[in-house]
């Protein structure tokens, strides 16, 4: 495995932008559960500032390119860089070795996550949820760390509810102390899995307009999984299609999600917009 | 004497063995916890050098009878030279004992918390002493007092056995006194009535203990009563509804 | 004989004796095992049924039971019962409070039965217009009963192991055996170690084996 690694391609450009080096790139990345291959050799580039739409069927393997890009989980095979620094591999002399776990977590640090399921700490405070990660990762002090949930809060729109525990707030309000909580360390890549899917139907669009919101306003990486279609079309600057483990369409939204080329997304987009 | 003279006169003996019951209950658990803890999570450990013998001491006092491992500490290890005291080996063995069953209580709770809550503390990037202590842990919590509660009426029970190595203990004062007895009976109610009087405020303690934690993990629950209702319909039990 | 380390042949010549106590002491669990289970599940209806007195009875007796040490309801019976002029014979006796002791577990593992089952069952019941009656014995008991096979049978695990109680009261179980073998020689480490790993042997085995049909049960629905 480490002999397939080329470190000379950390310069890689974003093929859909150019917007610059790739800041969050895989390479080759293949991943199984058991005998099951979710994804098979991925390729992946995206640049600063790049939104990017992953759709596709479920169990496609398009939440395990957000975990693998967190670390949540490790490839069988390949790299992945984030800001070109290898997530599970230190240099060493030209040649790469298993990084440890204190490396993993440093690089992982630049990298954000929102859960379907929000997975707020339930025995927390809203506050408290977005604090602790301010003052035990970073380390800033308390009534620092305290000021500044507060305005993360305030800015999903949750400034009146600092002190209540998840079980008091609805799952709307739960999904927007999650994504405040996830921009607490103030990462350079955002994943967002699936977030309005657990969501009541009346509740979905006070999530997607915060994460519209953080879109426009922000030159924050975004990989964005989701079968909200017209929002996909709203945010993303490039889309992927995955199918099998398999990315096997991509381009702007203007071309996958409205004059899709592969059969395979005309009939996937098809299934969900009769929904 | 008549018996209910016997009985007055022998009361403060017998009731002096309530303290001795207690502080070999105490004591054991004082060494079940901490045991239970790291035989879970060695249990639980991916690295084979861990797990390998926590399995090991968990089967091995699971296995056999509490009673022929407190008789083995006693009697058999003074051959290989190590003499303990009788207190030290009855709580030994009962800590370890006790400990090696309520480590599934710790693995049941630590397995109870979703993976989910794991993946946010590590994708927030916790330290993994913060992700125990504070994230996984609390949530755990409230999940093993109730069988925990249980563990400590079984653990005061379970000190009745320490009698049979000589430890003073209440069963061992009312057999004593029994013994000399005709009418063994008032002597015998009234250790049952001590122990079940004492497992029942064990029960509230427990209780007490499931309301402080279960408050801090946000959720409330009654002192009293019982926290979820019957599954079974009304009618079915000859109640009309 | 060599008073330091292990004497093999002294350690297999007490296997004879060790052996009729581990027969003692399976015939015990067997026959406390269908104590536990019969008194067991007539405790849990009589609780459940809701007869003024009677099951708050149960419920206490379940309690009384459970809150207090095996070791003392032995004696109870060994000593106390005789002077009130019920007298049995030790082993009686031991299989009696054992039975007895188990089944308020029983009974709690019955009604954890019960109450899993899911509501539909009594509902589905209820609108084909079955009796009352025949719901318990036709449709919940039949169900509760082969859900909790699995516990009941660790319950027989415990009582195995809790058998060696009995030698208390001069039952001349396993643990009794493997004293009195190592009172008469004055060495008790091989008899008592061999008690040990024949207690280990026999309730590993079967918890083992449990545990696979367990896993086979699970395969099967």
């Amino acid at each position: 495995m480490q002999s397939r690694i080329d470190p000379s391609g950390s310069q890689t450009l974003s093929p859909a932008t150019g917007m610059g080096p790739a800041l969050l790139s895989m390479r080759n990345v293949s991943k199984s559960y058991g005998d099951r291959k979710i994804l098979d050799g991925i390729d992946l580039d995206v640049a600063p500032g790049e939104k990017v739409a992953l759709i596709g069927p479920s169990g496609s393997g398009k939440t395990t390119i957000l975990r693998l890009a967190i670390g949540l989980v490790e490839p069988e095979e390949g790299t992945i860089r984030i800001d070109g620094r290898y997530l599970w591999h230190e240099e060493d002399g030209g040649r790469l070795r298993r990084a440890s776990n204190k490396h993993t977590r440093q690089v992982r640090r630049s990298v954000g996550i929102v859960f379907q399921q929000f997975n707020l700490f339930p025995h927390m405070s809203a506050l408290e949820n977005v604090r602790e990660p301010l003052v035990h990762t970073i380390g800033l002090p308390r009534p620092e760390a305290e000021k500044r949930a507060a305005g993360l809060l305030a800015k999903v729109g949750l400034a009146d509810h600092l002190t209540k525990r998840p079980a008091q707030l609805s799952g709307g309000q739960q999904q927007r102390v999650a994504i405040a909580r996830s921009m607490a360390l103030q990462p350079r890549v955002m994943l967002f899995d699936e977030v309005t899917s657990a969501l009541d139907p009346e509740l979905v669009g006070e999530v997607l307009k915060v994460v519209r919101d953080l879109a426009h306003e922000t030159d924050m990486s975004m990989l964005i999984v989701t079968h909200e279609i017209s929002f996909a079309i709203d945010i993303a600057d490039r889309v992927l299609m995955f199918d099998t483990g398999k990315i096997i369409e991509e381009g702007p939204p203007s071309q996958v999600l409205k004059a899709p080329q592969e059969p395979r997304t005309r009939q996937f987009l098809r299934a969900i917009l009769e929904r | 004497m008549d018996d209910f003279a016997a009985f007055q006169a022998y009361l403060p003996f017998i009731l002096k063995g309530i303290p001795v019951t207690l502080l070999v209950a105490f004591l054991a658990m004082c060494v079940a916890i901490p045991v239970a803890f790291i035989l879970a999570l060695g249990r639980m450990s991916p690295s084979r050098s861990l797990n390998m013998p926590a399995g090991f001491v968990i089967e091995l006092f699971r296995g056999s009878s509490s009673l022929v491992q407190l008789f083995w500490v006693f009697y058999v290890l003074p051959f290989f030279g190590l003499e303990l005291p009788p207190l030290a080996a009855g709580v030994f063995v009962l800590g370890v004992n006790s400990g090696s069953y309520m480590s599934e209580i710790i693995r049941a709770g630590l397995n109870a918390v979703p993976a989910g809550q794991r993946e946010a503390a590590l994708a927030l990037g916790f330290s993994p002493q913060y992700r125990f202590f504070r994230i996984i842990l609390p949530q755990a919590l409230p999940l093993m007092i109730p069988p925990f509660s249980n563990s400590m009426i079984t653990m005061l029970k379970f000190t009745s056995l320490v009698s049979l190595v000589t430890i003073q203990d209440l069963t061992f004062r009312a057999n004593m006194v029994a013994s000399s007895m005709g009418d063994s009976s008032s002597i015998y109610i009234l250790v049952i009535l001590v122990y079940f009087g004492l497992s029942l405020l064990l029960a509230l303690l427990g209780r007490f203990l499931e309301a402080i934690v279960n408050k801090r993990a946000g959720r409330s629950i009654s002192l009293f009563g019982s926290a979820n209702p019957s599954r079974i319909p009304p009618w079915a039990l000859g109640r009309s509804g | 004989m060599n008073s330091f380390g292990w004497d093999w042949s002294y350690a297999i010549s007490t296997l004879p004796d060790l052996f009729s106590g581990l027969k003692l002491t399976i015939i015990a669990t067997f026959f406390g095992s269908i104590l536990a289970v019969l008194i067991g599940l007539v405790l849990c209806l009589v609780r459940m049924a809701q007869i003024p007195v009677l099951s708050g009875l149960a419920s206490f007796w379940i309690q009384l039971i459970r809150g207090t040490p095996l070791l003392i309801q032995l004696y109870f019976i060994f000593y106390v019962l005789p002077g009130w002029g019920l007298s049995l014979a030790a082993f009686a006796t031991g299989v009696l409070a054992l039975g007895m002791y188990y089944a308020a577990y029983a009974a709690e593992i019955f009604r954890a039965g019960i109450e899993e089952i899911a509501p539909g069952q009594w509902e589905a019941s209820l609108t084909l217009g079955m009796p009352i009656p025949r719901v318990w014995t036709g449709v919940i008991l039949p169900q509760a009963i082969v859900a909790v096979i699995p516990v009941l049978a660790n319950m027989v695990i415990a009582m195995f192991k809790e058998t060696a109680l009995l030698s208390s009261i001069t039952i001349m179980e396993l643990l009794a055996q493997g004293k009195s073998v190592g009172s008469i020689h004055f060495r008790y480490v091989e008899p008592l170690t061999m008690v040990g790993v024949l207690y280990f042997i026999v309730s590993y085995t079967a918890a083992r084996m449990i545990r696979r049909l367990e896993g086979r049960h699970a395969i099967q629905n």
